[in-house]
Order: C-alpha cells, then structure tokens, then sequence
C-alpha cells in the first residue's frame, strides 16, 4: 500500500474491567482492517489482555452453559488481531512490557505478542504516523 | 434476621462487554439467589440501565462474534423478579435526558436529596 501508515497504540488498562480495552482493540481492529501497520505497548494492566489462561465460564444467572454463553476473553480478539493482519498484509507489532509482566506474573500470553520495554515504546513513537494514548482512569 | 443491604452501583458499563452483564447487579443476582436481603440504588451513568430497549449488539473483532451482548435492563427486570427494589437518583436521569416512560416497569426513582434517608432504612450501604 503506497504510504501506508503506522500506528502507535498505547493500552494501559486490564481487561474484565472497564470499556476502554474493548474500546482500544476495536480501534485496533479497525486499522488492521484498514491495512495500517499497528504498534501496541501493553503497559501494567494491559499485559493480561493477552494472558493465555483467561477461560470462559457458564453463567448462571444467564441460565447458559459455557458453549452458549460464549463468554468473551480478550485473548481471543488479540489472537483475533493477529489473524485478520495477516488477510490485510498489516505488520502488528504488539509489545507486553517487561516489568509489568513480571510484577504480575503475567508471563504466558497468546502467540503474537513479543516481550519488550519502554524503550520499544520510543522507536515506536519515533517511527509511527502518530500515537493514541488510552490510560487508566 | 437478615441484614438488608443497598448495593450503589455508581461505576457504570464497568465490563459489560466481556462479562456480558454488569458485575454487580450479576453479584446481586447470585446473592438475592442465595437469599441476602438486598436492594439496588442506580446513581450517576448507571441510571441508563433501566432503559428499554437498549441494543448493545453487534460487536465484532476479526472474525469473533458476540453471541450474546449484556442485557442491562433484563438483568434488572430479573432482580425484580427476585423481589429486590431496584432505585434510581432521578436527577441523575433527568441531566441525561431519561424519561420515566423509557424505564422498565418496577422501577423506583428517588430525588437525590432523598439518598440519606434511604441508606437510613439498611444495615450496610455498599457503594460500588
């Protein structure tokens, strides 16, 4: 794609917790969809978006099994990321921080994302067409 | 006797997306299930629960697909059901344009200047 552009996306907050990280991964979504090349730094919270034990459960008060629940984990709308980039010819480059992992002890996360540093977080911001910031609130 | 507890639910659309309900009229759910004596106050962006209608569908990322978006007002409507009083601040409605006629059935709005005495008539008040 001829000028094709980069994004940088900052994500800051954990899943299973507020709109904002389904809000950022449909953005995500969206440019991927567009072809853009996307950046994404997980910091603190973030880094579990990935995290490869979240498990859907039933729901009771739903009166539905785990099949017809179809509870949503967001490792599932990464990995989702991941593939639809692939179709698109988009390069994601998703970065879960170092230290914010291991304070959390986070470290097993879906396949795609890579291990990195605020120092990924610099060339990324030097290298994209701009950055959008989503932080905790 | 059971003690009576008003669960304030203030931190609106908190998870709903993934959890497909919100946590703590879910928690209100399983606990009225489990027989606590329990009514719930709306306050702030939370009032817009008990709106009819309301179709959060659709949401798609890659090739996932939600099969099934919170429903807000049912879950309320099921708490009802339960025989829990479901509470709004009525100015908080009001600000954002909300009309009675747009509630579901059972639900009780207060003025804001009624919350005091509200929390007055519970053992614990639980402001979430």
């Amino acid at each position: 794609m001829a000028g094709k552009k980069t994004l940088t996306f900052v994500l800051m907050d954990p899943p299973f917790e507020t709109p904002r990280s389904t809000t950022a991964i449909r953005l995500i979504d969206i440019a991927v969809q567009r072809g853009y090349d996307v950046n994404v730094f997980a910091y603190e919270g973030a880094v579990n978006l990935a995290f490869s034990r979240q498990t859907p459960h039933a729901n009771a008060v739903h009166g539905r099994d785990v099949a017809e629940e179809g509870h949503p984990v967001p490792r599932e709308w990464v990995a989702e990321i991941f593939k639809q980039a692939q179709r698109t010819g988009s390069k994601v480059d998703w970065v879960q921080c170092g230290l914010c992992v291991d304070e959390r002890g986070a470290g097993e996360w879906i396949s795609g994302p890579r291990r990195g540093s605020p120092a990924d977080l610099v060339k990324f911001t030097e290298t994209s067409d701009n950055t959008l910031v989503i932080p905790t609130r | 006797m059971a003690k009576k507890i008003l669960q304030v639910v203030e931190s609106a659309y908190r998870a709903t997306i993934e959890e497909q309900d919100d946590t703590v009229v879910w928690l209100s759910n399983m606990m009225k299930g489990a027989g606590m004596n329990l009514d719930l106050l709306l306050v702030g962006g939370a009032v817009n629960y008990v709106i009819k209608n309301q179709d959060p569908s659709g949401l798609a990322i890659g090739d996932w697909k939600q099969a099934h978006p919170p429903e807000l007002a049912q879950d309320l409507e099921k708490l009802i059901g339960k025989g829990s009083t479901v509470y709004l601040v009525e100015d908080d409605a009001t600000v954002r344009g909300l009309e009675r006629n747009d509630f579901i059935a059972g639900i009780k709005a207060i003025p804001r200047a009624g919350m005091a005495k509200l929390f007055d008539a519970y053992d614990q008040v639980w402001h979430w």
